[in-house]
């Protein structure tokens, strides 16, 4: 997109970027200022929202605000319940569970985030290129996204995991490949809309390249659905991943992933069932925010759903 | 003079965006059917013709449409204090709708002998035999030849016209007072509608029913219609008989209009319009409604509106130079 | 019709085809050594190429793929490397507990899902459709292990009422079939939901309306059954979820069904078991919605007509 007055100004040569661009961004900043206006209406979606921000912030910081080392081992204080000292009680090896959930988010965030990132900046090629040039290409994305669809959920992210055995880099492959094919579809359908509207084909008859038009025109029609895509994906991801790492492919046992906690607590479920609370409830909380938040934007950016 | 069909009375309906802020989307809207007259409403896109239709059948539930304002008298009743049960029988029975898009207003998953009977059904105490029978006797009335076959369809198998002859015939099925027909034609091929319109005053000819016609075609108001209202923006601009209101239209959106259709050999070459657009809802012009985009405006004209007064003993207009 | 349901029918053959080629090439590609897996470590080099010859894992790989293709169809998928049990009996042995738990999900969570999304609708934007869209949110959001594992700490552990592990009771359903349902019941509240409301503001609702029917039936012979045919569409996507949800269910709850087995194949790497595996959930899902699209066609008149 064009930012220095340069470019605007190259850009405002053109006949059909005038033309275009009145509909895509007309009056950005209003625009933003009313958006922003609309999501602060829906309650939920701004708590999501203020729950990963909270997040993002344990992320970068958790490690050094826990009260306790998350590694330190503490023999006195094995499977002791949630207390004053521990606010979330110990696991087998006394090591506090807090601490563990504050130094993990980092873990369990970035793996989930970098995933989706990645994944959805494959499925978004893919999809442009399948709905844009149709034929071989796009037989090509749908038939290869049809068979990984084939293993619904999270068991296209085990079968991956099945390949190439466990281990947290494996799981973000896993789950990247997991995101790719939505993200392929949705972009390929949308693009098929935009394409074949007024300004798309305007901008064609008079003569825009390809490349221009996929990414310049094209693009910027399709990016509501993307971001909303964008955000439901990062709960499943969140999900996903902790669910590998709970059937043991994930993080190491001794990484504060969350879903290793979790699948750690299982042997200790009639002695210590604190440790299966309280991260789960984390993870819950977490996917929770991410889809709260996705929801808003949705409903934001698509007023005719609701 | 004859017996009052329908009065209308000072309608408003407003549409709400939120529990506070609403946008008023028919204002002031009084008229009058008589029995077994066709009457036209007539306007651009957005005028609130739909909507007085829609408030007048009380169909608003599902839209932030609200009658806030007015009486809707038929047969001597109010509907808008009636009882839910009054209106259900009221509507389909003595008053029924036809629609603009005839193939999405049938039902896709339900054959077309099935809905059918179910409106006889409901306004009739014939049995389910008698009802089909009913229907099919109609279907043949509204110029279907094989009105058994059609019975058996569903609706994607028959095209267009068809579906707007069943939507008549549906309408037809339980004998109703008041037809209200919302651009019956406007979705049908140029042969089809005239077909479609032909048909409809064959059968109001004989059941000797009352239409409201709501169209932007001034062409079906004159081929139709012993009277019509003019709306703009929400409110009646002119009402007068059709033969005096083309021949002598006293208000100045009125004579745009009537300008802006052609006539053949005429030799005018270019089409006169109205310059502007309808105005927003949300942001109406203080004074006159078409003040902007009158010709004739004066500052009188943009700071007060006018009243919809009598010009003489059968024309009413909502102008300031006409008063 | 009948051409429709041969067409979808014929669709699978492909698909399929793809999918095993996908699945073996991918195993293959694998570094390390199978035949010196299988052999052991302390095997000489000729033991190992006697294991090369007898598996075929001498022959280039196209050959290795029809080979297996060819006993594919003849029901042979080869033999585990843990136990030299032939891969298909060991499948059919673990398949009924997996299809047992689908069926214990599919009888409850479809349908109090469509009920919940179709009540929010009627409702919409009154307290109930707040709460009902509360509840999806949450159920969308709860990860199945760790309800799952909440249910047996508070239902067996604390108060007695329920078997923690296997299916030998009714009462052994209850947890298994509440963590298979919970995901699909939450999403088709929330996809019924908005198809409803899409529905309601179709014309033929208001024509409905417009014959004086009653609301009770416009809503449900008319509005209802329209927005069933849309779905309809995602239930074979959700019912297919629940194959995977088997592989967590399996693990928490000790039931020995092919998700399990997987689980125990992936941290052995005996790969023709996991390759059985795999082309199975595929061909399952796949039947799932090939099921699913005929339902489709029987309740929707374009396609039975056609």
């Amino acid at each position: 997109m064009s930012n220095t007055p340069k470019e605007q100004e190259k850009s405002n040569l053109s006949f059909e970027e005038n033309y275009i661009d009145e509909n895509i961004i007309a009056d950005k900043s209003s625009r933003t200022k009313e958006f922003i206006k609309k999501f602060m209406k829906r309650k939920t979606a701004v708590a999501g929202l203020a729950v990963i921000v909270i997040l993002v912030i344990i992320a970068i910081i958790g490690e050094y605000i826990a009260p306790y080392d998350p590694a330190a081992y503490d023999y006195d204080n094995m499977l002791a319940g949630p207390s004053a000292a521990h606010w979330f009680g110990t696991d087998h090896y006394g090591r506090d569970i807090f601490s563990r959930i504050l130094a993990g988010t980092r873990l369990t965030l970035g793996v989930s985030l970098s995933s989706v990132i990645v994944g959805a900046a494959l499925g978004t090629v893919l999809g442009l290129l399948a709905g844009y040039y149709g034929g071989v290409i796009e037989m090509l994305v749908m038939r290869s996204s049809d068979v990984l669809f084939s293993f619904p959920d999270i068991l296209l992210a085990i079968a991956i995991v099945a390949i190439l055995g466990p281990g947290i880099i494996n799981v973000f492959i896993a789950v990247m490949v997991f995101t790719v094919p939505s993200f392929a579809r949705i972009m390929r359908s949308s693009t098929l809309a935009v394409k074949s509207s007024l300004y798309v084909e305007v901008a064609q008859s008079l003569g825009c390249k390809d490349g221009r038009l996929l990414f310049v025109h094209i693009f910027p029609g399709t990016i509501q659905s993307l971001i909303v895509n964008f955000t439901m994906r990062i709960g499943s991801a969140i999900m996903a991943a902790s669910s590998l790492s709970f059937l043991g492919f994930g993080a190491n046992v001794t990484d504060p992933e969350w879903g290793a906690m979790l699948s750690q607590s299982r042997s200790y479920l009639n002695v210590a069932p604190h440790m299966v609370y309280l991260p789960g409830l984390v993870i819950f909380i977490t996917v929770l925010a991410f889809n709260l938040f996705g929801d808003g934007l949705r409903d934001t950016l698509d007023p005719k759903i609701k | 003079m004859s017996e009052k069909l329908l009065k209308v009375k000072d309608l408003r309906t407003e549409f709400f965006s939120s529990k506070k802020s609403s946008v008023v989307a028919v204002d002031e809207v009084s008229f009058e059917l008589e029995k077994g007259e066709i009457v036209g409403l007539v306007g651009e896109s957005g005028c609130g013709k739909s909507v007085t239709s829609l408030s007048i059948m009380q169909l608003l539930k599902d839209t932030p449409g609200r009658v806030t304002k007015g009486e809707v008298i038929f047969e001597g009743k109010n509907l808008l204090t009636a009882s839910k049960k009054e209106i259900l029988n009221i509507r389909g029975g003595s008053m029924s709708m036809i629609f603009q898009e005839p193939m999405s207003s049938l039902n896709p998953s339900m054959r077309i002998d099935r809905q059918m009977i179910e409106g006889i059904c409901l306004h009739t105490s014939l049995s389910k035999a008698e009802a089909r029978e009913r229907a099919a006797k109609i279907l043949t009335q509204v110029g279907i030849p094989d009105p058994q076959r059609v019975l058996k369809n569903y609706p994607h198998q028959l095209s267009g016209g068809m579906s707007q002859r069943v939507m008549i015939a549906m309408a037809m099925s339980c004998n109703p007072q008041l037809l209200i027909a919302d651009e019956p034609t406007t979705a049908l091929d140029v042969t089809i509608q005239a077909q479609i319109l032909e048909l409809m005053k064959k059968i109001q000819k004989e059941q000797g029913m009352s239409i409201l016609l709501i169209t932007h075609d001034l062409g079906v108001v004159a081929e139709m219609c012993s009277r019509v209202i003019v709306m703009y923006a929400g409110k009646i601009v002119e009402e007068a008989p059709v033969e005096i209101l083309f021949g002598n239209p006293t208000h100045p959106y009125t004579q745009g209009l009537i300008a802006s259709v052609p006539k053949l050999g005429s030799g005018v070459k270019v089409l006169p319009s109205i310059p502007g657009s309808v105005p927003d809802l949300s942001s109406m012009p203080t004074g006159c409604r078409f003040a902007p985009r009158c010709k004739y405006a004066s500052e009188k004209c943009r700071q007060q509106e006018p009243e919809l007064v009598a010009v003489n003993d059968k024309q009413k207009c909502r102008c300031w130079l006409k008063q | 019709m009948s051409r429709y349901f041969i067409k979808r029918l014929l669709q699978i053959i492909p698909l399929m085809l793809i999918i095993s080629i996908f699945v073996f090439f991918f195993i293959h590609m694998i570094p390390g050594d199978p035949a010196k897996t299988l052999a052991g470590v302390e095997a000489s080099v000729e033991e190992v190429e006697a294991i090369r010859e007898e598996f075929g894992l001498n022959k280039p790989i196209i050959v290795q793929y029809f080979d297996y293709m060819k006993n594919l169809l003849h029901g042979d998928m080869g033999r585990s490397l843990k136990s030299n049990l032939p891969v298909t009996e060991m499948i059919a042995s673990r398949m009924q507990y997996t299809l047992r738990l689908v069926f214990a999900g599919i009888l409850w969570a479809p349908v109090l899902g469509i009920f919940i999304g179709v009540i929010c609708a009627i409702y919409r934007g009154r307290a109930l459709d707040h709460a009902g869209m509360l509840f999806a949110i949450t159920g969308l959001s709860a990860p199945g292990f760790w309800l799952g594992l909440m249910g047996i700490e508070i239902f067996a552990v604390r108060l007695g009422w329920l078997p923690s592990a296997g299916l030998d009771t009714w009462k052994g359903y209850v947890l298994p079939s509440l963590v298979m349902g919970t995901g699909i019941m939450a999403v088709l509240a929330r996809y019924s939901r908005s198809s409803m409301l899409e529905t309601l503001r179709e014309d033929y609702v208001r024509t409905a309306r417009a014959k004086g029917q009653k609301e009770f039936i416009v809503m449900f012979s008319h509005a209802f059954k329209n927005s069933l045919i849309q779905v309809v569409t995602i239930l074979g996507l959700q019912i297919g979820g629940l194959l995977s949800g088997s592989v967590i269910t399996e693990t928490i709850f000790s039931i020995p069904g092919m998700g399990r087995l997987l689980i125990d194949s992936i941290f052995y790497r005996d790969y023709p078991v996991i390759q059985g595996l795999l082309m199975i959930f595929a061909l399952q899902y796949v039947l799932i919605n090939l099921i699913v699209d005929m339902l489709y066609g029987v309740i929707n008149p374009k396609i039975r007509y056609d």
